[in-house]
């Protein structure tokens, strides 16, 4: 019997209200937190290795985020010309702005080839090139020999990476019998008073009832919170639950002002169009018809660092060079490509641009912005996965039983910039990783101590606080509020002034979670409650971003301020760490050094210089 | 015949709801009540009317139509922009499920019209005056416009969609011509949305035994896949007067699916790889 479900010993958790909550329990070795690319590969590894598995997830796996990764997954397979994964290593370091861990840069390049290769093994249908091998398309950033030819690296499904890789994951886990728990939102984990975690508290959306899962390792593959913002390129979805869950853990977030704007999402509606589109060819003109990236990257062009690409867009608009009634948008063109190439590598983006935005991509350009797309920040980690904390001195103090990987965690192997397909091989190589320490560190059926008295009662007050609220402000109006002040007071640009206008901003909304109002008050698919719990969620991740990138006085990466426009390597080559007290209302920050070392001897460390595209 | 692309379907003008009435023979608490009209927003110069059926599990009430007029000014351009800025603005208790709100995460399915579609991808300005909007058909309804899927989840994983070899892996990968990965295209881009499955008269008849299109659609791409080794088991696991032969090429499924793919061809093939092989 893979589920010894049963009703708990003490019952059920007292309520503010009055009524109680019976609490189903459930014990595990290992419950992941996330059914995207992440959470699936990590899944897969756990129960290939023997533990018993669960994985929790508030949407159906195939419905997760990932589904929407468009462009590719990086890995130097080198079968469209020669490549190298130290040159990967390269330009991954430099696309950080050297922000990035270089041990866990190195575990992530050299173990990118044989994560694709499975992932081919398990049945994703990439594109192919003649000879019958995965297709790789040029990305930004992506070259060959330190920083000289373009690379073509990003190996693709079309235009459909992401649906390709994690519809198959979706299958691995079926062939693996996987112990899925579909639609049960976690809500909290368990810690206890030596600081390990314990396990988590979930609401099975479906039925109303509550889920008290016991785990010897909890593994967070949330993903990102670009919900936080107005404009966002992710799913509906992406609110971040897994940091906040480590914020009211009393842990911190890393790197939090590190928030990636894609270049290209679609003019109003904010679907992405990928960068594979500039891969295959396609490029930026103003409002004069020029192709200005010629200007900003004389090397690279329209395929720099997304981070460089999103600034010379603003620029220009700035400049009064943007396109449209209201001259605030650019134009992306592929009608020169030929529609053959269009209808085979990119049909998904076609379809979306018909739908999204009404051209037909062989003939008009395509609006398009710079877009909220990717956290870099998130759960700060070591390369096996493993949860850091800064401890009485050690910057990477591991936290007991809680792992965290894909685009929640902070490995950090994307710095303060992640170059276009790092993402989907970091799902798939952390994923495996954190597969291959639990096999290490799990021992299967172990018996685990029983779990502290009252360890459901924070989340359950929690629970029952919002599902009761009767405040004057609906969850929408605040989300609204929280939305618009991080796009205006966060954006691609910043400076002291308006970061500062934007904390102020920021914590009156936050003030405004005690004045919250829900009208539904079942426990049965409860989307009222859910979204106030996601708000709840992603206000204190808002908090943390705007306080994190308040403090930063320099420019990195996707962090660039008009009020200290250089890298300063000297002071800020660390990264942040921000704890959130919610009682006080306050975050605290404080720091960890880069490791500015590597894995082995068959790559020096990249020393940091300037970046020039 | 296999129909080669959804060209050659008879297409209907979207007809404005499936041809079985929906009270059709149900129980009284299940017929749908008339329920509540809500307040056109004020100022407001251009509106759309949407009609939502609207369920609560917890009272023993039956199910209902709410009325509901929608500011198109004050909202985006597609149906789920509708619905997100009623939750927003007008009841928050309304419920129905979304994610990528860009036609990919197959989440917010819902029959439209009389139609399936997902609601991201379904323009207001292509809805009749009023539209009608009900929780994909066929199914257990949970809440609202949230339908059971348990069902069609488990058929999904019936025809085991993984790739089935015997050979050892190689150290990189298989290899496959470009043709014969063309011909996963039309099948691998399925998002299981199920306004297939849950327009198709046969599985409405025969679900418990019939896959229906979406899972046989799975089946197909596994089948058609130059890599996979599992094709005679693949086969025989279909062989059966249900599994795969309830399909009467009725092919709402094709006409039906928001990514435009073909079901009704891909168990043409199936049908056709059966009487290949002598089965
Ligand atoms: C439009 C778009 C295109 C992209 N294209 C590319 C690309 O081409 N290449 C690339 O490398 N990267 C790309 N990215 C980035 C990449 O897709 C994401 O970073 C990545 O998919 C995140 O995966 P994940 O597994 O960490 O999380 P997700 O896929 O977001 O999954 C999160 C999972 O956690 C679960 N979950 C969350 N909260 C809870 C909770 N409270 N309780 C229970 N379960 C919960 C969800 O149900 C879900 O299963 C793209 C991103 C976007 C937005």
């Amino acid at each position: 019997m893979a589920n010894d479900a049963s009703p708990a010993a003490d019952g059920a958790a007292p309520s503010v209200n009055g009524a109680a909550y019976p609490i189903t329990d459930h014990t595990f070795d290992v419950v992941v937190v996330g059914a995207g690319g992440a959470g699936l590969r990590a899944t897969v590894g756990c129960s290939q290795a023997g533990l018993r598995t669960a994985c929790v997830t508030k949407v159906f796996p195939t419905r997760s985020h990932t589904v929407a990764a468009q462009g590719g997954i990086s890995a130097a397979l080198g079968n469209m010309g020669e490549d190298d994964w130290r040159w990967h290593m390269y330009d991954t370091v430099k696309g950080s702005d050297w922000l990035g861990d270089q041990d866990a840069i190195e575990y992530l390049c050299r173990h990118a080839p044989a994560a694709v290769y499975e992932l081919e093994h398990w049945g994703v249908p990439f594109s192919r090139t003649e000879a019958g091998k995965i297709y790789q398309r040029p990305f930004g950033g992506m070259t060959t020999r330190f920083g000289e030819g373009t690379a073509q690296r990003t190996c693709a499904a079309a235009d459909r990476t992401g649906h390709a890789i994690l519809h198959t994951l979706y299958g691995a886990a079926l062939k693996n019998d996987t112990n899925f728990f579909i639609e049960y939102f976690a809500i909290d984990l368990i810690m206890d008073e030596e600081g390990r975690c314990r396990g988590i508290v979930a609401l099975d959306m479906t039925t109303g009832t509550i889920h008290r899962f016991r785990a010897q390792m909890v593994i967070l593959a949330t993903g990102g919170y670009g919900r936080a913002y107005f404009s966002a390129t992710s799913a509906h979805t992406c609110t971040g639950d897994g940091n906040a869950m480590v914020l009211r853990a009393g842990l911190p977030l890393q790197d939090m002002e590190f928030v990636q704007f894609h270049p290209t999402g679609i003019y109003g509606a904010g679907c992405l169009i990928t960068e594979g589109a500039r891969g295959e060819g396609g490029y930026l003109t103003n409002s004069e018809g020029e192709r200005f990236m010629e200007r900003y990257a004389p090397s690279a062009k329209d395929l720099a660092s997304r981070d460089v690409v999103s600034r010379a867009m603003t620029m220009e608009i700035r400049g009064g060079r943007g396109v449209g009634k209201e001259g605030d948008h650019i134009h992306l063109h592929l009608d020169h490509l030929d529609p053959k190439i269009l209808h085979e590598r990119l049909p998904g983006i076609s379809e979306s641009a018909k739908i999204f935005a009404g051209v037909d991509v062989t003939k008009e350009p395509i609006p398009v912005l710079p877009t909220v797309h990717y956290n870099m920040g998130g759960i700060p980690t070591n390369f096996y996965g493993e949860v850091l904390t800064k401890k009485n001195g050690d910057p990477d103090s591991v936290v007991p039983g809680l792992m965290a990987i894909g685009e929640a965690a902070c490995v950090s192997v994307h710095g303060a910039n992640r170059l276009g397909s790092n993402s989907l091989i970091d799902l798939v190589v952390f994923g495996r990783a954190a597969g291959l320490r639990c096999a290490e560190i799990v021992k299967a059926g172990e018996s685990q101590a029983p779990l502290p008295a009252g360890s459901a009662d924070k989340a359950l007050s929690r629970l029952d606080r919002f599902r009761n609220a009767n405040g004057a402000t609906p969850t929408a109006e605040l989300r609204l509020q929280m939305q618009k002040t991080m796009q205006n007071n966060c954006a691609v640009f910043r400076t002291g002034e308006v970061l500062d206008e934007g904390k102020s901003l920021i914590h009156e909304v936050w003030g405004g979670i005690g004045d919250v109002s829900t009208k539904d008050r079942s426990l049965i698919f409860n989307t009222d409650l859910i979204e106030t719990l996601e708000f709840d969620n992603l206000i204190t991740q808002a908090v943390v971003t705007m306080e994190s990138a308040a403090n930063r006085t320099e420019s990195r990466g996707a962090h660039a301020r008009e009020d200290h426009p250089d890298r300063d390597d000297k002071e800020w080559m660390k990264h942040t760490l921000a704890w959130c007290d919610e009682g006080k209302g306050q975050v605290t920050i404080d720091y960890r050094p880069v490791h500015t070392y590597t894995l082995s001897n068959e790559i020096e460390y990249i020393a940091p210089k300037a970046r020039v595209y | 015949m296999i129909v080669e692309s959804s060209e050659q379907v008879p297409r209907l003008k979207w007809p404005r709801r499936f041809p079985v009435p929906r009270d059709f023979g149900v129980a009284k608490n299940s017929r749908i009540i008339e329920g509540k009209s809500w307040p056109e927003p004020e100022g407001a110069t251009r509106i759309a009317t949407l009609r939502i059926y609207r369920y609560e599990p917890d009272n023993d009430g039956p199910p209902r139509i709410d009325t509901f007029a929608v500011d198109l000014d004050d909202c985006g351009p597609m149906l789920l922009d509708a619905l997100i800025w009623i939750k927003s603005k007008v009841d928050s208790t309304l419920t129905f499920r979304r994610s990528c709100r860009e036609g990919v995460c197959g989440s917010c399915a819902m029959t439209i019209d009389g139609t399936n579609w997902t609601a991201c991808t379904r323009a207001m300005d292509e809805l009749s005056e009023p539209s009608t909007i009900y929780p994909l058909a066929n199914l257990p309804v949970i809440k609202d416009l949230v339908s059971d899927q348990t069902h069609l989840f488990a058929q999904h994983a019936l025809t085991e969609p993984w790739l089935h070899t015997e050979t050892p892996a190689p150290e990189r990968e298989r290899i496959q011509s470009v043709d014969q990965r063309r011909a996963l295209d039309g099948s691998y881009e399925c998002i299981l949305c199920f306004c297939c499955t849950s327009g198709c008269p046969s599985h409405w008849w025969n679900g418990d035994r019939f896959l229906g299109p979406a899972a046989l659609l799975t089946a197909w791409r596994w089948l058609a896949d130059s890599r996979d080794e599992g094709r005679g088991e693949r086969l025989d696991s279909l062989d059966d007067p249900f599994r795969l032969y309830r399909c009467h090429t009725i092919l709402n499924c094709t006409r039906t699916c928001p990514r435009g793919l073909n079901p009704g061809k891909a168990i043409g093939e199936i049908k056709r790889m059966m009487l290949e092989r002598g089965g």
